[in-house]
């Protein structure tokens, strides 16, 4: 069955409709859509630094993801405001990375493949990477669920019941640098961010409680996975762009569903 | 037993100093009320107890295991997250479905369980968490300004439900409050706080200190008036002084 590369490819895209839904929701709800972006983006350098050093994408592109991630959260706790230090560090990573593949001499590395994923060329190892990091997020955010509820509602509540909310934002962050790094494979880093917020934005909708909420986004990423790849494949389009562009059309669905229910 | 006992403490936020050398100490079973203009650092207070502000000097001293039940100042839900009265009340520690309806009822809002946070009225939404802050039995109640938004009629049956709950479990009350009026009746204890402790006691020996008038004095005389006349008939001479140097203008 894994002999298949579209059976390949539906299962890498399954994997990081998972690990993208709890992340995305939480992504959403504590707006951080531009950090999410900025990881993404940073892990261009990784995937520079990887080849260079000759280490495994994976690792690479989670260590750049962490620190980049780390020194946000660091510069935002000086007062610099948030959306300029984002706006920086996202695109002058994201070209520092494009600058370092450059002078990588020898090496003949497709660079669309990482700006805008290849997942029709994803190997059995590959999809023992994006599973089990999605394993890990998914237990991650399990294993936090509560904590991390409360500190997104509010970092009072949590203090007075006991949570540390900087604790949770750490555990958050080391999520989302894993989520980048298994998606780069499968949507790219220029599309990760869209993986994590649509499917997630598109959930509100048909949501009453966060959980309902997470699940429903894991069922609107898969579901944009599937057709997307079988768009991809039917008319010849690429496949990340292909899954992103059905995951919007599924946001726009819903907005149309909000619109007629309000009016009602 | 002390259930919080605040030894000299210091708070600095942003560089500025909000708390200069705070000690006091609440019991269980004690209704504490905190008094002081806007800026005194009565909610920075309150957030370095539950731990959410780090003194720069002193320490805050809690007895072990203990529960808070903590009322925000303010509460914003973000609009993106989706959240049912009866979710929320499970939030941080999960309790069982009677627990909900009885808090739910205890409360006055028995029907509400079902419905999302955003969508309640500003009194609800108090009165919601008030019923969190209660629902896992805590030691301590802490209320920043808890009935903001609420009527008078709304505020009184709070405060009312508030002694019903000391009564019945015998938990402490620290709670802020601009209702100089209720903080006279309802309290053991007053703090009167501007940066430093500026005179603590009953409500009767803060209300005749000198500093607690400097503070309060000129804009609150009519609460206070009232309260005087009511409870130890002394005039205040202060006020009508200062009611006819404003009318020779």
């Amino acid at each position: 069955m894994l002999d298949d590369f579209l059976v390949r490819a539906n299962l890498a895209g399954i994997g990081v409709a998972v690990a993208a839904a709890p992340l995305g929701c939480f992504v959403v709800w504590r707006r951080m859509a531009y950090f999410g972006d900025a990881t993404a983006h940073a892990a261009i350098l990784g995937v520079a630094l990887s080849l260079a050093f000759s280490l495994s994408i994976f690792i690479g592109t989670v260590i750049v993801a962490l620190l980049m991630a780390f020194t946000v959260s660091l510069l935002s706790d000086r007062g610099y405001a948030m959306d300029t230090l984002l706006g920086v560090l996202a695109h002058s990573t994201l070209a520092f990375g494009l600058v370092a593949v450059s002078f990588l001499s020898g090496i003949r590395i497709d660079l669309m493949a990482y700006l805008f994923g290849d997942i029709l060329a994803v190997s059995r190892s590959d999809l023992g990477v994006i599973w089990i990091g999605a394993g890990l997020v998914v237990a991650l955010v399990a294993w936090r669920w509560t904590a991390l509820l409360t500190s997104t509602l509010n970092e009072d509540l949590a203090h007075a019941g006991g949570i540390d909310p900087k604790r949770e934002k750490i555990v958050l962050t080391c999520a989302l640098a894993i989520t980048v790094a298994v998606s780069i494979k499968v949507v790219g880093v220029l599309l990760i961010a869209a993986m994590l917020i649509i499917p997630a934005a598109a959930a509100r909708v048909f949501s009453k409680t966060p959980e309902r909420m997470v699940l429903v986004a894991g069922a609107i990423g898969t579901l944009s996975v599937l057709v997307g790849l079988r768009v991809a494949y039917i008319i010849d389009t690429p496949a990340g762009p292909s899954i992103v562009c059905v995951a919007a059309l599924a946001f726009l669905l819903s907005s149309v569903t909000k619109g007629l229910s309000t009016k009602e | 037993m002390t259930l919080v006992q605040i030894d000299n403490l210091s708070l600095k936020y942003s560089k500025r100093m909000v708390l200069s050398n705070v000690s006091f100490e609440v019991s269980s079973g004690e209704i504490v009320t905190i008094v002081g203009p806007n800026g005194s650092g009565k909610t920075s207070l309150l957030r370095a107890i539950i731990g959410a502000l780090k003194p720069s000097r002193g320490r805050v001293l809690l007895k072990s295991d203990i529960r808070f039940g903590y009322v925000p100042q303010k509460l914003h839900i973000d609009e993106t997250l989706p959240i049912t009265v009866s979710r929320f009340l499970r939030l941080p520690r999960n309790v069982n479905g009677s627990a909900i309806d009885a808090a739910l009822l205890q409360a006055g809002l028995p029907d509400l369980a079902k419905v999302q946070m955003s969508h309640l009225s500003g009194g609800q939404f108090q009165r919601v968490l008030l019923a969190r802050a209660l629902i896992d039995k805590p030691d301590i109640l802490l209320l920043d300004e808890a009935t903001q938004g609420l009527d008078q009629r709304g505020s009184a049956s709070f405060y009312k439900q508030i002694e019903k709950v000391r009564q019945e479990t015998g938990c402490a009350v620290l709670m802020i409050s601009h209702e100089l009026h209720v903080v006279m009746s309802a309290s053991d204890r007053v703090i009167c706080l501007n940066g430093h402790v500026c005179c603590e006691g009953t409500p009767a020996v803060v209300a005749s200190a000198p500093e607690y008038r400097a503070l309060f004095g000129a804009d609150t005389g009519g609460a206070l008036a009232l309260y005087q006349h009511h409870h130890d008939h002394s005039h205040d001479d202060d006020h009508e002084r200062q009611y006819q140097s404003e009318t020779k203008h």
